[in-house]
């Protein structure tokens, strides 16, 4: 078992229609207990038993940190995606029972920060806005730029702007509005940090121009859930527990691994945390890396991959597993 | 020759690095003595970088051996000083006045370089934002456990506190926030067995 693997079984209190694209979910224990306590920032692990098939997909705690009667988190409908959004979707009603893992934080604000400069776009918000709550009670210094489609489709933005109407700068991109990121960053105060929760290219934007303006990277945090790719799907040999098993094309390697009975470590399930990095033992063909954790190096050494969203293709693929 | 090699020791020693060009909005270099010659390779490496720095230099006592280089490297602004409580007030201005993407790089003693990553440290910068790199001398910023009082440039150990008096084991404990090593009572179980005094790495 591997750290946040422990479990919470859960019942589902509310589903909430956000708009269009996002719904919410509010879980709170079976057993009547409190949740446990966790940090703006971290997410919990869903498990979601879908007929044969089970998906573990991680999502940011929205809710306030101090409040440890619920958990809740928000889904964005992925239409293109595995499937695990449209589980939540269409098939989670109130009164489900379900289990979750207990927090993990991967994004946690650096308290030692004079101030705090927070970048989010889209479904992005979703950890700002518990690290916003867990900041309000401190009095804490923060400044939030949300970059959103349409107001139809700005998540909580009625919330933020009411609550914090001085500290909330919100971005429609229909009407053409973007973030002045180079003016933001100049004359931001000494021991500022930086935390960017969005799409990909918004995460590169942020950290490049602030590593160009002279900012330490120490300074700059981001986190970005990679859902696993669907491909071809691929035989693997897992050395140590003498089994072979084949990856799906709609499952992730850690999914397979775990279908076929072998305890593999995870945390973020999203590439990020390093924590499945496993070793590889032989390979003939070529590894499809997903993940933003190996270093280039380790990349074209062809010996690790982290089986929670990355892929291979070719005619064998051994892991020390 | 102005470099020198530490020996390995406990985890609470700061490694000094070799200052290298960054990116920044602003550029803060602040050196002592032999540390000029850090800047100056620093200058060869990168010419444009020192056009933007602030540059506070205090000779100690080199006297004129390296001032001239220096404002030939045509920084931005120079000040040249005769101590580090001279230069402090000037130093807590530009630090006032900063915002992130400043860059800071320290050459020269231990007790310049952390005396200003300690003031630094102080006004919100992060650590990974300040550059070092030893030159010269390898006098000491101590400060007593005992008395709490700094007793700057000492070379010996033991040593004698300049505040209280007491004979000093100097550690190396090191504390970013004063800027100092920890200098600790050696003679406290037995007062007045004081093992003799030896030159620093002698």
């Amino acid at each position: 078992m591997s750290a946040g693997t422990a479990k919470i079984a859960v019942r589902v209190a509310e589903v909430v229609d956000v708009n269009e694209l996002v719904k919410r979910f509010k879980f709170v224990r079976r057993d009547g207990g409190e949740m446990p306590t966790f940090s703006g920032g971290a997410h919990t692990v869903v498990e979601m038993r879908d007929g044969a098939t089970t998906r573990l997909n991680p999502y940011s705690l929205m809710s306030d940190p101090g409040d440890r009667s619920a958990f809740t988190i928000s889904v964005r409908r992925d239409d293109e995606g595995r499937g695990g959004s449209l589980f939540m979707h269409n098939k989670v009603k109130p009164g489900d029972e379900m289990v979750i893992s207990y927090p993990v934080n991967l994004f946690s604000l650096d308290l030692r920060a004079r101030k705090h400069l927070m970048f989010a776009g889209g479904i992005g918000i979703t950890p700002f806005l518990a690290q916003i709550k867990q900041l309000s009670h401190a009095g804490g210094n923060f400044e939030l730029h949300y970059s959103v489609r349409t107001a139809a489709l700005g998540s909580y933005v009625d919330e933020l702007t009411t609550a914090h109407p001085d500290r909330v700068h919100i971005y429609y991109d229909d009407k053409k509005q973007a973030i002045d990121l180079a003016t933001l960053l100049d004359g931001q105060p000494l021991g500022t940090h930086i935390y960017v929760c969005g799409p990909k290219g918004m995460i590169d934007w942020v950290r490049n121009t602030a590593l160009d303006h002279g900012w330490p990277e120490t300074a700059v945090h981001y986190e970005e859930f990679l859902a696993p790719q669907s491909g071809k799907p691929f035989e693997v040999e897992l050395a140590k527990s003498g089994k072979t098993i084949t990856v799906g094309e709609h499952q992730s390697l850690l999914e397979a691994i775990e279908a076929a009975g072998v305890d593999a470590p995870y945390l973020c399930r999203g590439g990020a945390c390093g924590q499945c990095e496993t070793d590889v033992i032989a390979h003939e063909g070529k590894f499809i890396h997903n993940d933003h954790w190996l270093t280039e190096d380790q990349r074209t050494g062809c010996n690790k991959i982290m089986p929670c969203v990355s892929r291979f293709e070719g005619r064998r693929l051994v892991l020390d597993r | 020759m102005t470099k020198f090699n530490f020996p390995p020791s406990i985890a609470s020693r700061p490694i000094w690095g070799t200052l290298e060009p960054r990116k920044g909005k602003a550029h803060l270099m602040i050196a002592d003595a032999e540390g000029a010659e850090a800047l100056i390779d620093l200058a060869n490496a990168a010419p444009a970088l020192l056009t933007m720095a602030h540059l506070i230099y205090l000779p100690k006592d080199t006297g004129k051996r390296y001032s001239d280089a220096l404002a030939a490297l045509k920084p931005a602004s120079i000040y040249v000083g005769p101590s580090y409580d001279a230069a402090e007030s000037r130093i807590q201005r530009v630090l006032s006045d900063a915002h992130m993407g400043l860059q800071i790089y320290l050459a020269g003693t231990e007790g310049l370089m952390g005396r200003a990553m300690s003031a630094a440290l102080a006004a919100g910068l992060p650590l990974a934002a300040i550059q070092t790199e030893h030159r010269g001398s390898v006098a000491r910023r101590m400060q007593c456990v005992h008395c709490k009082g700094i007793t700057e440039d000492v070379t010996t150990d033991p040593f004698v506190c300049a505040h209280c008096g007491l004979n000093l084991f100097v550690r190396d404990h090191f504390s970013r926030r004063i800027g100092a090593y920890q200098g600790v009572c050696v003679d406290a179980e037995d007062p007045g067995e004081v093992p003799p005094q030896k030159e620093l790495y002698s």
